[in-house]
This record gives structure tokens, C-alpha cells and sequence, in this order.
């Protein structure tokens, strides 16, 4: 390779990369060919993440990567480096749910549970980014993850339903909320 | 389980260091942008690069904005990105409304304008996996000798599948093209070429990096209709890509019509001459659509049946014009009332 300064080649068949999960700094070494899904799965042990077509074509592997859900099925991740990247491991605090994952099961939102983990990653950052979403939001906002089971009317109720706990419990209560 | 094949990565910082690594490369090579075409085709041994150059952490690729009369757009901003942007919303609606309808909101996340303007050709006999393919001795597109979908055909009919491409053709669009000894910059309709298996003018050692946007002026108005069978995930089968200039109340000055995943490249329709110095009464309208709708001859490579599909391209060639004369799009169907509601959702 004669280009140089600034680059970072990575002909080796493995790669090091330091980024962050669930907030802890992680440092990893794995076949330079695999996915972010597989890196996490097999070589970081978080299997909470979900392995579906493989394609981009269920959603059942999303994973938030610096707050955006993303497919970590077609992300390599020697992309990652510096990256937070956020599993449904990372949702819990302890042994209190996030409200989004007590709704869900308070509504019946999951039933096979395969794409569960991409529903309550791809929720949690709708609501990071719009507190208040309507349905239509909530319905663009999903559509980039198949559920075969619930016909998402649930998971639509359980998203509005976490919506309204996360305002109540924030400070200030449920005033000027909306 | 499917995993990529094993290749080197680079991650290269500058323009000028990914141009060189591309060129070292030559035909070993492959440019990796936000990966949602290419990683999936390396899993199904569509393409097997021993060399992918990232361009993920190239330093400009995401810059965005005004240049003279144009507007400069870099070429891995993520359709996310483009449709964020309240000024691509408001004067590009054909760019916004085609990005907004790219697969998912996930996919969008990841994919880039580039990307998407490079997207692989797409068939039934070609996207399948390497087992699938190997059973039927593959196809001309990779590894194999024949056209299944025409099979005393010499070449090859994979349908571009790009949302985009056919949005900047009619919105009078080019893009830049970098390698390590300058830039060029041509048309979008000149960048696409109607082959499945060449359907790209961009030589092997070239690096999209930008679209050049033409800044609208007073009374134009552009827009994109999308067929496919579920309204998320899905590639277009058939699209529509409108743009006039008529000042208000007043005749038609210009017009620009492309027709989406009918062919291995976006067909510009001459048949929007035919809307030139009228004001869009229903009998041009149809008339046009009538016309540039004898483009449209789909082969059986895609979603939906031909006889359908090609029906379908008077609908929607019909409704996309109707609504630029300024039709309510609640009055236009069920495609331009899903597009009416499009908002970008991260």
C-alpha cells in the first residue's frame, strides 16, 4: 500500500478495536471479516441482540450505534471504532426494567420474543429523540422491524404507555407534558 | 449462518489516501460506504472484494451546502442526514420524498446518498444466495454464462433499484467523481448506463464524493412516487420521478419525467415535452402518461406481474403530474397519501 499518514491499514486478518457497550469501554479482538452482530454475540458474550435474515430485511438485530438504530447485521465492526454502541443488556439499571421493557411486558407486547429486543432498542431511541411521539411516529419509527406475532397494535399501546411512565416520572411530574 | 469472506480493511482519512488505496487495489478492490448493498451481496458471495476501503472516517464526504447556484451534497451523508435537512424537504421534494422511501428508517441510518447511487442492479436470479445461485449454475451478473430472465439474451437485465437516481436526473443533478489525479463531474444520467452488469459509468479507480444540486428557482416543483408491496423495507418495482417549471397561474416552461426500476438504468421520458406550454389539463396529463408509459416493459425479474406492473406505470405517471399541478394528494390514492405523510424520523 503506498498510501500513508493518517491511515490506519488493517491488512491483518484480525482486528483490535476499542469502543464502548452499554457505556463501558470495551476493548476487542475478532476476525476482521465479521459484523457488528457477530462480534457481539460470539466474541463479547451479549446474545440479547438477535440474529434474524442476516440481510437487512427483519430488523431483529438492531442495536443503537451512537443513538441512531442501526442493522448490526450489515455493519462490520471494524466500523465501530470509538463507537457507543447501546444492546438491550444496557437498557436495565440493575434490577429496575427500563420503563419501555415494563410496558412491554405489562401489554403483552411480546409474544414469540424474537424481534423484542430490536422493538425495545429501536423505542428507546424514538423516545430519546421525540418524547412525545404520536402514533404515526411511532408506526415510522418501527417499521424497520418485523413482528410476525403481536400485529404491533401492542407494541404501538406499550411505546405510548412507556411515553406517559418516563413524563411521570420525570421531575416536574406530568405537568406541561405533551 | 452466512458471514462475509474474508478480505483486508482500510480505513483510510483522507480523499486523497482512499483514491490511492482504491487504485493500489485495481479490481481486488471495493468501496464500502454505509454498507447495507454491499455487506449483504459479500455474504451471499455477490461480490467478493479482497480489498474493502472504507469511507466511513474520509474527512468531507458529509459536508453539506450552498455553492453558487447549487447546493454541494456529500456523498456519504446518510439518507437519515439528507432527510433531515429542512431546505432538501422544502425545494428538493423529489430527493427528499424518494430518500424518505429508502427500505427503513434503520437502513436509512446506515445507507448513504453514494451508496444509494451506486446501488447494485438487482434481479430474482441474481439476489439469492451463493447455494441458490450455484444450483441453477448462476447467472451472467456472477459467475455464470446465462440471462435466466432472457435467456438468448447477450446481456444482462438486472433493474436498477437506486430511489434516488431517477429523483436527481430530473432534478438536473451531477455528481463528482474524485481519483488521485483530480476531479470530474457529469450528469446523474450520465453517470447511469443500461447494462446490469456495467451499470455504472464510474471508472474503477473513481470515488463518488459529491451531488450537485441545482438551487430551485421561483415555480419549480419536483417530486417521486414509489411503487412496492409493503410500504417499508421494500425496493422500488416501479418509481416515478417528476419535475416542472411553471410560474404561478401561468403555462409550463420545462419538464423532466424518469421512470425508476424499468430497466438496468433511469429512463428519461421525452414525452414530457408533450407538457410544455400547457397548464396540465387532465387530457395532457393523460396523454403524456400514456405515452411515456409504452417505456415501462418490465421482464419477469422483479415483485408483482408484468402485465400489473406495466399497468401501474400510467397510474403513477398520471398521479405524480397531477400532483405537481397542485392536486390535494388526498385526492391522488393511497401511494401519494403515505408520501404526503413522510417525516423524518431518525
Amino acid at each position: 500500500m503506498s498510501a500513508s499518514g493518517g491511515v490506519t491499514p488493517r491488512a491483518e486478518s484480525r482486528t483490535r478495536l476499542s469502543l464502548r457497550v452499554n457505556g463501558e469501554p470495551v476493548e476487542v479482538l475478532f476476525e476482521t471479516y465479521k459484523t457488528l452482530l457477530e462480534v457481539l454475540r460470539e466474541d463479547l458474550g451479549l446474545t440479547g441482540t438477535k440474529h434474524g435474515c442476516e440481510l437487512g430485511e427483519c430488523g431483529a438485530c438492531t442495536v443503537l450505534v451512537d443513538s441512531r438504530p442501526v442493522l448490526s447485521c450489515l455493519l462490520l465492526a471494524a466500523e465501530c471504532e470509538g463507537s457507543h454502541v447501546r444492546t438491550v443488556e444496557g437498557l436495565a439499571q440493575g434490577a429496575c426494567l427500563h420503563p419501555i421493557q415494563e410496558t412491554f411486558a405489562d401489554l403483552g407486547a411480546a409474544q414469540c420474543g424474537y424481534c423484542t429486543p430490536a422493538m425495545l432498542m429501536t423505542a428507546c431511541a424514538l423516545l430519546e429523540k421525540h418524547p412525545s411521539p404520536s402514533r404515526g411516529d411511532i408506526r415510522q419509527a418501527l417499521s424497520g422491524v418485523l413482528c410476525r406475532c403481536t400485529g404491533y397494535l401492542q407494541i404501538f399501546e406499550a411505546v405510548e404507555a412507556a411515553e406517559r411512565r418516563i413524563r411521570e416520572n420525570s421531575p416536574g411530574g406530568s405537568e406541561g407534558g405533551g | 449462518m452466512m458471514r462475509c469472506g474474508r478480505f483486508h480493511y482500510h480505513a483510510p482519512r483522507t480523499l486523497r489516501d482512499a483514491c490511492a488505496m482504491l487504485q493500489d487495489a485495481g479490481s481486488d478492490g471495493m468501496l464500502l460506504a454505509g454498507g447495507t448493498d454491499l455487506v449483504p451481496n459479500m455474504k451471499r458471495r455477490q461480490q467478493t472484494p479482497k480489498v474493502v476501503i472504507s469511507l466511513r472516517h474520509v474527512a468531507g464526504l458529509r459536508d453539506a451546502g450552498p455553492d453558487g447556484n447549487r447546493v454541494r451534497l456529500g456523498a456519504m451523508l446518510t439518507l437519515s442526514d439528507l432527510t433531515a435537512k429542512e431546505e432538501v424537504r422544502a425545494r428538493h421534494t423529489a430527493l427528499f420524498k424518494a430518500a424518505a422511501q429508502v427500505a427503513t428508517p434503520h437502513l436509512r441510518n446506515m445507507g448513504t446518498l453514494g451508496g444509494n447511487l451506486c446501488l447494485d442492479t438487482r434481479c430474482n436470479y441474481y439476489d439469492q444466495n451463493y447455494e441458490w445461485r450455484k444450483a441453477i449454475n448462476f447467472c451472467m451478473k456472477k459467475a455464470g454464462e446465462i440471462c435466466w430472465v432472457a435467456p438468448s439474451s447477450r446481456r444482462c437485465w438486472a433493474i436498477s433499484s437506486t430511489d434516488t437516481a431517477p429523483a436527481l436526473i430530473a432534478l438536473g443533478a451531477e455528481v463528482a467523481l474524485a481519483t488521485r489525479d483530480g476531479e470530474r463531474t457529469l450528469g446523474v444520467a450520465d453517470f447511469c448506463r443500461d447494462d446490469g452488469i456495467q451499470y455504472l459509468t464510474r471508472n474503477p479507480d473513481e470515488i463518488l464524493t459529491q451531488v450537485l444540486l441545482p438551487i430551485p428557482a421561483p415555480g419549480e416543483s419536483s417530486t417521486y412516487w414509489k411503487l412496492r408491496r409493503r410500504g417499508s423495507f421494500d425496493f422500488p418495482v416501479l418509481s416515478v420521478a417528476a419535475w416542472i417549471r411553471r410560474p404561478p397561474e401561468g403555462r409550463v416552461e420545462a419538464a423532466r419525467l424518469v421512470l425508476g426500476s424499468v430497466a438496468s438504468r433511469p429512463v428519461i421520458a421525452e414525452a414530457a415535452a408533450g407538457l410544455v406550454g400547457t397548464t396540465l389539463s387532465e387530457d395532457v396529463i393523460e396523454a403524456v402518461a400514456e405515452e411515456a408509459s409504452r417505456l415501462a416493459k418490465p421482464l419477469d425479474n422483479t415483485d408483482f406481474s408484468l402485465g400489473w406492473r406495466k399497468k401501474a406505470a400510467r397510474y403513477l405517471i398520471t398521479g405524480a403530474l397531477r400532483e405537481l399541478r397542485g392536486d390535494d394528494p388526498q385526492t391522488l390514492g393511497p401511494l401519494a397519501r403515505r408520501a404526503a405523510e413522510l417525516a423524518p424520523v431518525g
